[in-house]
């Protein structure tokens, strides 16, 4: 089987899976959209089942990556350590002023992005199911779907920073258009809010990205973390200079933006609120995972003494986050509509809080703990927003109070929903509670106070989402939906959820299952790799310095 | 028997709940009654095995086996253990595993007897029950729970499974969820239970990142070898304290204890299991089972904050009206009893009173669910649903129609009380003797004090609560109609009243240290160092080499090297035993004064009181207090910075977007009259004279013509 | 007095004078294009006669033909686009032939 698949995608799986919904876009640009309603019912069909499809054989490449990865192999500033490495030469220009433009179509993966190719596949199939929902122009949402699933898998796999920033705003383009389109009442305003955002943050990549380069020479992402690639008067040269805390800030600001870290989440609950069920979940699942992953790729391996200097302060924002999050998700039961997605965006930015407690730490159960904790908010939450979804579908509201007593409607959603709350808490044998505690373990070695304060957030986030489940779930059923179900009045259906729903849900459920009971597979995957990154930013700095 | 066989039967029975409940969950729906048998002769099949496991531990001395490698099957002393590794960073293992010593071999028993007691009890009781299956799926669950943290030789798998018995414990006392009361209680107790594993969770973080560890044994050596968090003694008792949290949550100590009372909104056979036998003594399980870290000082808070919990709640018990009240807050003040003869350091004495009260108090459960499922069925009857049925104003007379329920009822009580010839008059007169003694030793007489006031009011309002429900005459007409259960809710109370005889743990019926619980169940050594541990509690170490060697299980005490605090127990026990009788007696006699023979007015004696009164019926307002400033606190913090979050965060950010609209306006407007008023000034002009010059243009080709010929000739004329 | 080159120029000048008159006078597209065929014939004359008293020798003679072939093309292709015009607006006037206009 093993052989059977590689022999159809050569060496080039890496391509061949950031590049397979682009292919799948181009055809369906080719379908035309049926003109009346009947026909338009088929080829929306056809949108929905093609999206499903291809997402499915991107999932199944994944696995396969999965299963043919060397765990042994640790990559990060090492070359030949990365694995399906593609290298080819993109862009070679010699401009005036600027000199040679060196750019290069490098992917590969090592034990920190290949985690995340994986949460992409499966967040990005399971988000699939969830958008059969879509009733408004079809055709562009899945072609604007497509195109982020590309940006999104694109970001993981480069290695290249060129590369890397062209896929990341790739990605934020039809985000834009989705939440923008298919969104909530006032998604304008969400949209808006998220595009400016970003854009700030990839501004500030984008700057950084050119000192780098003109410091190096070349846009290899792998050079950038050799301190003796910088020219020697080049502005980023040296350790511990003014230049290099300022770039190190400039980037970590703009990933913070996307993780978020408070202060600068707002953009999330609103973009929570507004998008589409879908796109919540993606955006909860993969892209803020984005961040986290970029300050690991690039602000600590490039600039390690500068991460050694800001670590500190790192572990304090991580904690803010924690507890801020957690209060602010608390609050939600006084403050406002009292929606449940906004209670859960809230819960988010405390979740995301611990990644980067943990990496803050240095140590291998915090990197680890944090790394997982990327996977695993990506699993629960994705299932949270499918599981605000299924509700929101059947009643076309979503506000706290509106609910009460779905637990005997609906069982079978009652119980997954049950695995989805208890993961967020970090109940053991969820997936959760590997990873909090991994970030636990490390960070308190490094930071015991601080720390003690992160454990606040743990009655907090128990807090807040069991009096959510309370709300929604326990309790009386209202009037309004209490009576016997009536084909016209199809708000108020209540049935439990249906096979498609499922099938979104399941494959999340196992995964938060599995790797709670069994975090061997995904621990093992990326402990060489964390490993190595740690000791490089304890050592390089160091190493350097001596060599100077 | 062999090692691995012991370890495996262990991990057999720790697994079987959870396939009732792998199997109840997914086709519970489907089998519907038959989903109650298969629990119960699972659980049946589990206390088979825990009895086999008990008799094998106790009866066989298992060799020791030289340490090798970090995993594999470890045994020494009486601990046996397997260790091997859940996963692993890199090089960094993190090892978990499971033991069996004789303290766990006990408590595995205790476990699975009530547990299955409970499924048994609950065929009947919970018969109509529209949600049967799912009830033993929480069952099985928390059985499972329960027995992982029996089972657990180290700190991680001992908060898992900490966490486990929360959550199980959340679907059980919620398990009525539509009434509002039960899910908040179930939310109530797993939100207060998080307050105590948030101090549990640092303690594990100490001690991880002091030892790197969680395993019992190594840290213990380690710790015996001198190696203390930050180096320090202090951080020691504060690691201690910290892990002492876990159980001040779990088994409702003061300042958490809240919860319990409120548990009670669970089903009664819920109530009979979670909340007198496995889940809170998990607590006082967990203080056993890492007792070795404990410092004298860390000892000494345990010693008071049992002994306050024991008395705050003895005094809220005397004024309850609702039947399982009274129980609940009983069983917190006989918690704070356990964790106070912990704190004194009577080892055995605080775990023997955990056997011997779980015995007696599951009954006693198991005995109101007998009554409140009699009174139910009889306001059925009736038509009547209004009446409270759990409340003992309404009950009365119910020795007549409830003959079985009332003499094992009664008996049980006694033990409770501490009467001679039950269990509970052996594991409270050691307790008691051990306070005594502690008393003499260091001058805390309070803790003693406290200890013989509680167990009068424990007579007295245990008094109260029997001849309240039982003598008298019938005060409803649902009383009067009440008849005696069948086999299944009757049988569990006749074998727990049975086993709180004497006779089961010692010959003697006043003395427990001469049976066979005190030979298999010994205190082990103190891992401290001996500066930090109580002078009394030291042994002087007369000849081998091996009672150096400090690790869980190194029982190598001889007669000859008997500390100065047991001794003192042994002088103290006879005295307190009389001052016990004595007042367990007075506290009977005056209940029987009040409600039987009605000498004084219970009405008027509470209104002399006032305000001592109203404050044990309001339970010292506890929940008031509460709801005021941490929970009130929370709340409002929540929301200001909700509010703060909405408005100043993304204020700022709406206005920098206002500034930037603003400024945009404005070179908008710039640009608009300035400089695009340049631009189309140069248009103007340009189409000025395009307008003017294309006055010229006629399109006649004739025009063009002559205008060439007239320059034609103008050019002649200049040039020529 | 003999005829001379001045003679041929006259001549010539005469036929350009007249050819150019008719251009510019005359509405009717026909007779306008009879105009241009007298200026070119002017300049055949010019051409011929440059040819025999100045020296321009062959040259003057190829150059001749070139224009008459020129001529015939022009004619052909003019007359076309009369023809055309014709069809469309039913008279030749050149000054109403303005629909490009503006």
């Amino acid at each position: 089987m093993g052989g059977y698949i590689s022999s159809i995608f050569g060496s080039s799986i890496l391509t061949w899976i950031t590049f397979l919904p682009l292919i799948g876009m181009v055809a369906m640009l080719f379908i035309p959209s049926g003109k009346d309603e009947d026909k338009k019912a088929n080829t929306d069909k056809i949108f929905k089942w093609m999206t499903v499809g291809i997402t499915f054989i991107q999932l199944v490449m994944a696995v396969f990556i999965y299963m043919n990865y060397n765990n042994a192999l640790t990559g990060v500033n090492v070359m030949d350590k990365f694995q399906f490495v593609e290298k080819v030469s993109w862009i070679r220009a010699s401009l005036p002023l600027v000199g040679n433009l060196n750019i290069d179509y490098f992917v590969g993966i090592d034990g920190l992005s290949a985690p995340m190719v994986l949460l992409t596949a499966l967040i990005c199939f399971c988000a699939s199911l969830a958008s059969f929902s879509i009733k408004k122009s079809v055709k562009g949402y899945f072609l604007m779907y497509l195109l982020l699933d590309v940006g999104m898998m694109g970001v993981f796999v480069s290695l290249d920073f060129f590369l890397f920033y062209v896929f990341w705003e790739l990605m934020l383009l039809p985000m834009y258009f989705l939440i923008g389109i298919w969104g909530g009442p006032r998604k304008e305003y969400a949209a808006i809010k998220f595009f400016i955002y970003t854009l700030i943050g990839s501004v500030f990549m984008l700057l950084v990205m050119i000192a780098l380069y003109f410091s190096v020479g070349s846009f290899n992402m792998l050079d950038m973390m050799n301190p003796a690639n910088y020219a020697p008067d080049s502005l980023l040269a040296g350790l511990n200079t003014t230049w290099r805390y300022v770039a190190f800030i400039a980037l970590f600001v703009g990933f913070a933006i996307k993780v978020p870290i408070v202060p600068f989440h707002t953009w999330l609950p609103d973009a929570h609120v507004e998008a589409p069920t879908p796109i919540s979940v993606i955006l909860a699942g993969v892209l803020l995972k984005m961040g986290t992953y970029g300050i690991l790729r690039i602000n600590f391996a490039m600039f390690p003494d500068a991460t050694l200097h800001f670590q500190d302060l790192l572990a304090v924002l991580g904690v803010v986050s924690i507890i801020y999050g957690a209060l602010c998700a608390l609050g939600q039961f006084k403050v406002g509509k009292r929606d449940l997605k906004k209670m859960i965006a809230y819960s988010s930015v405390s979740h995301m809080g611990y990644v980067i407690l943990g990496m803050s730490s240095l140590r291998p159960e915090g990197m680890v703990g944090a790394v997982m904790q990327m996977f695993n908010h990506g699993t629960i939450t994705a299932m949270l927003f499918l599981i605000v979804g299924v509700i929101y579908e059947r009643s076309h509201k979503r506000g706290l109070d509106d609910f009460g007593g779905l637990a005997n409607k609906m069982p079978i959603f009652m119980g997954i929903t049950a695995i989805a709350f208890f993961g967020a808490i970090g109940l053991p044998g969820l997936s959760g509670f590997i990873s909090e505690s991994l970030v636990f373990l490390g960070a308190f070695k490094a930071y015991p106070i601080i720390t003690m304060f992160a454990g606040l957030g743990i009655i907090l986030g128990a807090g807040y989402m069991l009096w959510a489940l309370q709300k929604v779930f326990f309790g009386k059923l209202p009037d309004v939906w209490s009576g016997p179900w009536d084909p016209t009045k199809k708000l108020y259906k209540h049935d439990d959820v249906n096979a498609l729903e499922l099938g979104a849900l399941i494959p999340l459920a196992v995964a938060v299952i599995l790797f709670g009971i069994m975090p061997n597979p995904l621990i093992n995957m990326m402990s060489a790799t964390l490993n190595h990154l740690i000791e490089f930013v304890q050592t390089s700095p160091a190493l350097f310095s001596s060599l100077m | 028997m062999a090692p691995e066989t012991l370890l495996t039967l262990g991990i057999v029975i720790l697994l079987l709940p959870l396939l009732t409940f792998a199997i109840l969950i997914f086709f519970g729906k489907r089998m519907g009654r038959v989903s109650g048998y298969i629990g119960t002769t699972i659980l049946g099949l589990d206390l088979l095995l825990a009895i086999y496991v008990l008799i094998t531990k106790y009866t066989t001395n298992f060799a020791e086996t030289i340490a090798n490698g970090s995993t594999g099957i470890f045994i020494k002393g009486a601990l046996v253990q397997v260790k091997f590794n859940w996963f692993s960073i890199g090089k960094l293992d993190i090892a978990v595993g499971f033991g069996i010593d004789n303290l766990t071999a006990m408590m595995l028993l205790v476990v699975t007897l009530i547990s299955f007691l409970v499924h048994l009890f609950s065929l009947e009781y919970m018969k109509e029950e529209e949600r049967f299956p799912r009830f033993y799926a929480y069952l099985g669950l928390f059985s499972f729970s329960m027995l992982g943290i029996v089972l657990a030789n180290n700190f991680l798998f001992m908060y898992v499974f900490w966490e486990l018995v929360g959550i199980s414990s959340y679907l059980l006392i919620g398990f009525w969820y539509e009434k509002d009361s039960a899910a908040n209680a179930g939310k109530k107790a797993f939100l207060v239970n998080r307050v105590g594993d948030f101090g549990f969770l640092i303690g594990i973080l100490f001690m991880y990142s002091t030892y790197g560890t969680f395993m019992f044994d190594e840290i213990f050596k380690s710790m015996g070898m001198g190696v203390m968090p930050f180096g320090s003694g202090l951080f020691l008792t504060i690691a201690g304290l910290l892990i002492f949290c876990g159980a001040i949550g779990k088994s409702a100590q003061f300042p958490l204890h809240v919860w319990l009372p409120d548990a009670m909104e669970g089903p009664t056979p819920v109530s009979a299991l979670i909340h007198a036998a496995t889940m809170v003594a998990a607590g006082v399980y967990m203080v056993a089972r890492v007792f070795p870290i404990f410092t004298a000082d860390a000892s000494l808070v345990i010693a008071y904050v049992g002994a306050i919990t024991a008395f705050i709640a003895a005094t809220i018990a005397i004024t309850q009206n609702d039947f399982k009240r009274v129980l609940a807050y009983s069983t917190v003040s006989q918690l704070g009893y356990m964790v106070m003869a912990l704190g004194v350091g009577a080892f055995t004495t605080g775990f023997f009173h955990l056997v011997t009260h779980a015995w007696f108090k599951a009954a006693l459960f198991l005995a109101s669910g007998s009554v409140i499922y009699a009174m139910h069925r009889a306001a059925h009857a009736l038509h009547d649903h209004h009446t409270d049925v759990q409340d003992i104003r309404n009950l009365g007379g119910l020795k007549k129609t409830m003959p079985w329920t009332y003499y094992t009822f009664l008996f049980v009580t006694l033990a409770l009380c501490g009467v001679p010839l039950t269990s509970g008059f052996l594991s409270k007169d050691a307790i008691l003797a051990s306070t005594l003694a502690f008393g003499m030793l260091t001058g805390h007489w309070i803790i003693p004090l406290i200890g013989f006031a509680s167990a009068g009011m424990t007579a007295f309002y245990m008094f109260r609560l029997t001849i309240l429900s039982f003598h008298g005459k019938p005060r409803t007409e649902i009383a009067k109609k009440t008849r005696e259960n069948n086999f299944p809710i009757v049988f569990p109370l006749v074998l727990l009243a049975i086993i709180s005889v004497w006779g089961f743990y010692s010959m003697n019926p006043t003395n427990a240290h001469t049976g066979w619980f005190y030979e298999k169940i010994q205190q082990p050594a103190s891992a401290v160092p001996e500066n930090l541990q109580w002078k009394h509690n030291l042994i002087e170490k007369k000849f081998d080499g091996e009672s150096t060697d400090l690790a869980v299980g190194a029982q190598h005490k001889t007669v000859h090297e008997i500390s100065q605090f047991e001794e003192t127990v042994e002088q103290a026990h006879y005295p307190a035993m009389g001052l016990s009788i004595l007042i367990a007696g007075g506290g009977i006699l005056f209940a029987f004064m009040i409600y039987q023979f009605k000498w004084f007015d219970a009405d008027k004696f509470s209104r002399q009181l006032g305000i001592i009164y109203k404050f044990s019926f309001n339970k010292w307002y506890f929940d008031e207090i509460y709801a005021a400033t941490v929970i009130g606190g929370t709340v409002l913090g929540a929301k200001v910075l909700a509010l703060f979050d909405n408005y100043v965060i993304d204020g700022v950010v709406n206005g920098a977007s206002l500034v930037t609209r603003f400024s945009a306006k404005l070179t908008g407007i710039f640009d608009n009259v300035v400089v695009d008023g340049i631009v189309n000034l140069i248009a103007k002009i340009t189409g000025f004279f395009g307008a003017t010059a294309q006055k010229m243009q006629t399109g006649r080709i004739q025009t063009y013509v002559i205008l060439a010929v007239i320059g034609l000739i103008t050019l002649i004329y200049i040039f020529i | 007095m003999t005829i001379g080159l001045t003679s041929y120029l006259i001549v010539s000048a005469l036929l350009f004078c007249l050819g150019l008159f008719a251009v510019v006078t005359r509405k009717n597209a026909i007779l306008v294009l009879m105009g241009l065929e007298l200026i070119l014939n002017a300049a055949n004359i010019n051409f011929i006669a440059f040819a025999k008293y100045g020296g321009f020798n062959i040259e003057g003679h190829v150059a001749v033909i070139f224009v008459i072939i020129l001529a015939a093309a022009e004619a052909a292709v003019a007359l076309a686009i009369v023809l055309n015009i014709y069809q469309n607006y039913r008279h030749l006037n050149v000054d109403e032939i303005n629909k490009l206009k503006n």
